[in-house]
């Protein structure tokens, strides 16, 4: 490579001296006859010639010519042999008449006396072959992916995951507006995965035909399950009832004696497809890293600032929140990265749709994954530190555990995966609407839209939701600042989407009012 | 009678069947057994089938050699330092040269080196030629056979031809001294004047520790499809191209340097080794001369090498069956290299990486210390026990000379 580059460098100081004048040596040449025939001084004295010009002009010049005229494919054949000295008429007329031969024709046995075998490989100048359109074919490319995909399935089959075990999803949900947004972004990665999945959904409010229309669009085995209470409005109520849910498809899966890894698939979480391969290494139970994404609809407030400030006082805390298990030097668990809510205090969102952080539990239930024997009522080598789910949750509704630590004695006996949770592959985010944002039922748009309103003749209410007592009072200057961007944006909007007659119509107004995200103007 | 019959042959189609479902497992496995023309014997014990003396040189022809410059250990040459201290404390080695098969004479011919490090190789055959001389006059064995049971190690660019230069090597030809002896060289070109039959040719060395730390894991898929770094245009030698690599690497660029397949560039990154793990296939194009060390980087890493080398001849190519292993391409087929390659089958393909997936394969390509059963090392010794026995007619009758000691250039008789 590079050595044998810059040796070659080195050699060919002398072969800087034989070009000039000097004919190379070809290896047809073996130290034969010397003959000269008419024609080889014919050839010498042209080649002189050629030589005195190039001196004068200052470029190889005979061998320019000699390529320009002699420009077949077997240029090199010919020119080595035009311009070697030695060797005998026959020879050189022999080789001028293959003119057009390829390269693969061994080269004319001469019936004198050329002792040693030649080679049909000819060193000397070469010809740079090119062809005519040197750019890439669309068809070839494909079919170099379709091979690279052939390869990389055999890695996986070789050095992969063997005997994949089946994945248990467990996610709740309840029909509201970011459902749709959350849920086809969940099937979506679940229908990504090469392994087998059962999907469980347990929905608040009972089963839906909402709900069960999008389950329906994917391809995967969806245990579909309602749930008789309704989702609460305030964010501590909604996590209590998610824990509920969850509870409640673990029976599904203790009953059913559903066999697989269950891992807890919130809606709204982001999911990396690398997840999906390292759960498959959990024994019993395991845990990974969550990033939280606490993010605060309020364009102005920035989430971070708080925890600069923390910054300022101990340097170490790093700014992006990770839940999940904290490891030793040796890679053994001691203990949890917990979110630290305290920094928000005062500031986080109660109820659905509010204009503020929405927090995170302590522990989060995604960032846990378990072998699905774990909730069996008998399973085989099952260890002692592991509770069993009745004896944890009593009845079923009303108990709620807050993570599923609580399934186990012992905490320490949890594995951490993704390389002792220093890879996040999971993130957590709460974004909803307000609670009681409408939206066109199945997303399809009945009767099609034919009016646009002026944003300020919307028939939303400017009052907050019906809420118990402690509504939080936020108001401040950049809020209006914030509704006049959204007012601007809402107006080119409409004007798009206009079509024909103007005409007031409250719903088709509230579907485009719900649609978007920020911006609700609380007083 | 007849039920019984028919329950025989239904049996008998079952037992088919189900072996045919053994081939189908067999499918998913990771490698394959390599066996070459010479049959199943990369993983062949030396031992016990040659014995080989070493002769005592005076330490000017090696160790001090070395002493002055360390720099030979670690270069693409360094086999033959290592074979000799491979051979001295090798279990084939006897002390006793009467029952010798081999005689091995070690002077280090390639560690004369330039400030930047590459073997000047205008002394080499004054020190060989002195070597000889040597071992003629101190002991009978060479004059016995005129060298036809002496192996020599000549890892150099054109091997015995002691040049680097292809045009001057091919002018002085071997070495007549060397002319009985086996060669045991990394240059292999059918057909060439600097390859002598029953050569045996080797890799070139490459630094084992280094390629095994770079490892990664092979679960890491494969994305890169034809993967290469290097030069396209020797600028200093050659400017206009058509000289180096006889036009095939300047080919190479005009023809793909745009298209998205190919990962060719002149860049030395860091990542060298892990890219090429990554990488379906790999280029192994000749440069001034035909071998690189690329073949052996190629092998170990997996990448299944394509060699653009008309007439190359491959490391052990008795032993290994490099049309299973590599793409063979002409150099005048370089401008359809890429429908070349996507039009090879997947299974081949598969086939291919598996073979390169044998352990055996990759211990063959390297030069381990110390050493390991399976390596270069046996592979050599492999290759000169299937030598043997020696046919009668290179025991020369008293007095019959064969070697002429004044043929060669001038230059190459001044004593050394």
């Amino acid at each position: 490579m590079k050595l044998l580059a810059l040796h070659q460098s080195y050699a060919n100081r002398g072969r800087s001296n034989s070009f000039r004048g000097q004919t190379p040596l070809d290896s047809a040449v073996d130290g034969g006859n010397a003959v000269k025939s008419p024609s080889g001084i014919f050839w010498l004295i042209l080649h002189c010639l050629c030589c005195l010009v190039s001196l004068v002009l200052g470029f190889r010049f005979s061998r320019l010519v000699f390529y320009l005229l002699f420009s077949t494919t077997s240029i090199n054949n010919l020119y080595t042999s035009t311009t070697t000295s030695f060797g005998s008429a026959t020879d050189i007329a022999e080789t001028l008449s293959f003119t057009t031969s390829l390269r693969i024709l061994s080269p004319p046995v001469v019936n004198n006396t050329t002792s040693a075998v030649t080679s049909r490989v000819v060193v000397g100048r070469h010809g740079i072959r090119i062809r005519p359109w040197p750019h890439p074919d669309p068809v070839e490319v494909m079919k170099a992916h379709k091979i690279i995909e052939a390869v990389q399935r055999e890695q996986k089959v070789q050095y992969g995951i063997k005997n994949p075990r089946t994945l248990i999803a467990i996610t709740p949900t309840y029909v509201r507006t970011f459902q749709a947004l959350h849920l086809t972004g969940l099937m979506h990665t679940l229908m990504n995965l090469p392994y087998d999945v059962v999907w469980i959904v347990v929905e608040a409010g009972g089963a839906t035909n909402e709900t069960a229309a999008l389950l329906a669009k994917s391809e995967l085995q969806v245990k579909h399950i309602g749930f008789e209470k309704k989702m609460p409005v305030f964010w501590e109520g909604r996590h209590k009832m998610e824990s509920q849910m969850r509870l409640r498809a673990l029976r599904v899966v203790r009953e059913e004696k559903l066999d697989g890894i269950v891992m807890f698939a919130d809606d709204s979480n982001m999911h990396s497809l690398e997840l999906f391969d390292e759960i498959q290494k959990v024994e019993w139970i395991g845990a990974v890293s969550v990033g939280i994404l606490a993010h605060s609809s309020h364009p102005d407030e920035d989430p971070f600032e708080v925890q600069k400030t923390m910054d300022e006082e101990d340097d170490k805390e790093s700014t992006f929140p990770v839940q999940g298990p904290a490891c030793n030097s040796s890679e053994l668990l001691i203990g949890w990265h917990t979110f630290n809510s305290l920094v928000y205090k005062g500031k986080s969102a109660n109820y659905i749709g509010d204009m503020a952080i929405v927090l995170p539990r302590k522990l989060e239930w995604s960032g846990f994954v378990m072998n699905s024997r774990l909730v069996w009522k008998e399973a085989e080598f099952r260890p002692d530190w592991i509770e069993d789910l009745d004896t944890v949750v009593a009845g079923d509704g009303d108990d709620d555990i807050e993570n599923p630590l609580s399934l186990v004695k012992d905490s320490s006996m949890v594995e951490p995966l993704g390389g002792c949770g220093k890879k996040v592959m999971l993130w957590w985010l709460r974004a909803e609407a307000r609670a009681d944002s409408k939206f066109p039922s199945g997303w399809i748009i009945d009767p099609p839209l034919e009016m646009t309103v002026a944003a300020k003749r919307t028939p939303w209410t400017d009052f907050p939701p019906e809420l118990p007592s402690n509504t939080q009072k936020v108001i401040s200057a950049t809020q209006e600042n914030a509704e006049k961007r959204a007012t601007k944006t809402r107006t080119p909007k409409s004007r798009r989407s206009s079509r024909g007659k103007r005409k007031h119509d409250s719903k088709n107004a509230d579907a485009r009012a719900s649609a978007r995200t920020s911006g609700e103007r609380i007083n | 009678m007849s039920n019984l019959m028919w329950g025989l042959i239904l049996l008998v189609f079952s037992a088919f069947f189900l072996n045919l479902d053994a081939f189908e497992l067999r499918k998913g496995q990771k490698t394959e057994r390599i066996s070459g023309s010479a049959g199943d014997v990369l993983e062949d014990d030396p031992v016990g089938r040659l014995k080989v003396f070493v002769y005592e040189l005076p330490s000017k022809y090696n160790k001090k050699i070395l002493q002055k410059d360390p720099r030979c250990l670690n270069h693409m040459f360094a086999a033959e330092i290592y074979m000799h201290r491979f051979l001295l404390s090798s279990p084939v080695r006897t002390l006793n040269p009467e029952e010798a098969d081999w005689f091995y004479t070690p002077v280090y011919t390639t560690c004369d080196l330039t400030p930047n490090g590459l073997p000047l190789p205008f002394k080499s055959p004054r020190m060989m030629r002195s070597a000889i001389q040597l071992i003629s006059s101190n002991w009978p064995y060479w004059n016995r056979t005129e060298g036809a049971d002496h192996f020599f190690i000549v890892p150099h660019d054109f091997g015995a031809c002691f040049h680097y230069q292809e045009e001057k090597a091919i002018e002085r030809g071997i070495l007549p001294l060397l002319q009985r002896a086996t060669l045991v060289q990394t240059f292999g070109q059918r057909n060439h004047v600097c390859l002598k039959e029953g050569s045996i040719t080797v890799p070139p060395y490459a630094p084992p520790q280094k390629m095994q730390s770079h490892l990664i894991p092979p679960s890491i898929p494969r994305s890169i499809f034809v993967y290469f770094r290097g030069l396209f245009y020797d600028v200093g030698n050659d400017p206009e191209g058509g000289y180096y690599a006889r036009g095939a690497r300047a080919a190479v660029w005009e023809n793909f340097k745009d298209n998205p397949l190919f990962d060719i560039s002149t860049e030395h990154p860091t990542t060298y080794y892990e890219d090429m793990q990554r990488a379906v296939f790999c280029l192994c194009p000749l440069g001034w001369a035909p071998w690189s060390p690329r073949l052996v980087e190629a092998v170990i890493f997996g990448c299944i090498p394509v060699i653009i080398a008309d007439d190359i001849v491959l490391p052990f190519a008795d032993a290994i069956p490099w049309e299973d292993i590599g793409v063979y391409v002409d150099e005048k087929d370089v401008p359809n290299l890429d429908t070349i390659l996507t039009s090879i089958p997947t299974e081949v393909i598969l086939r291919k990486q598996r073979l390169l997936a044998n352990p055996s394969m990759k211990q063959a390509m390297l030069f381990p210390h110390p050493a390991q059963p399976g390596d270069a090392f046996h592979q050599i010794l492999n290759g000169l026990a299937r030598k043997l026995p020696h046919d009668k007619s290179v025991y020369l009758r008293k007095g019959e000379k064969v070697l002429n000691w004044t043929a060669g250039p001038l230059a190459d008789l001044k004593p050394w």
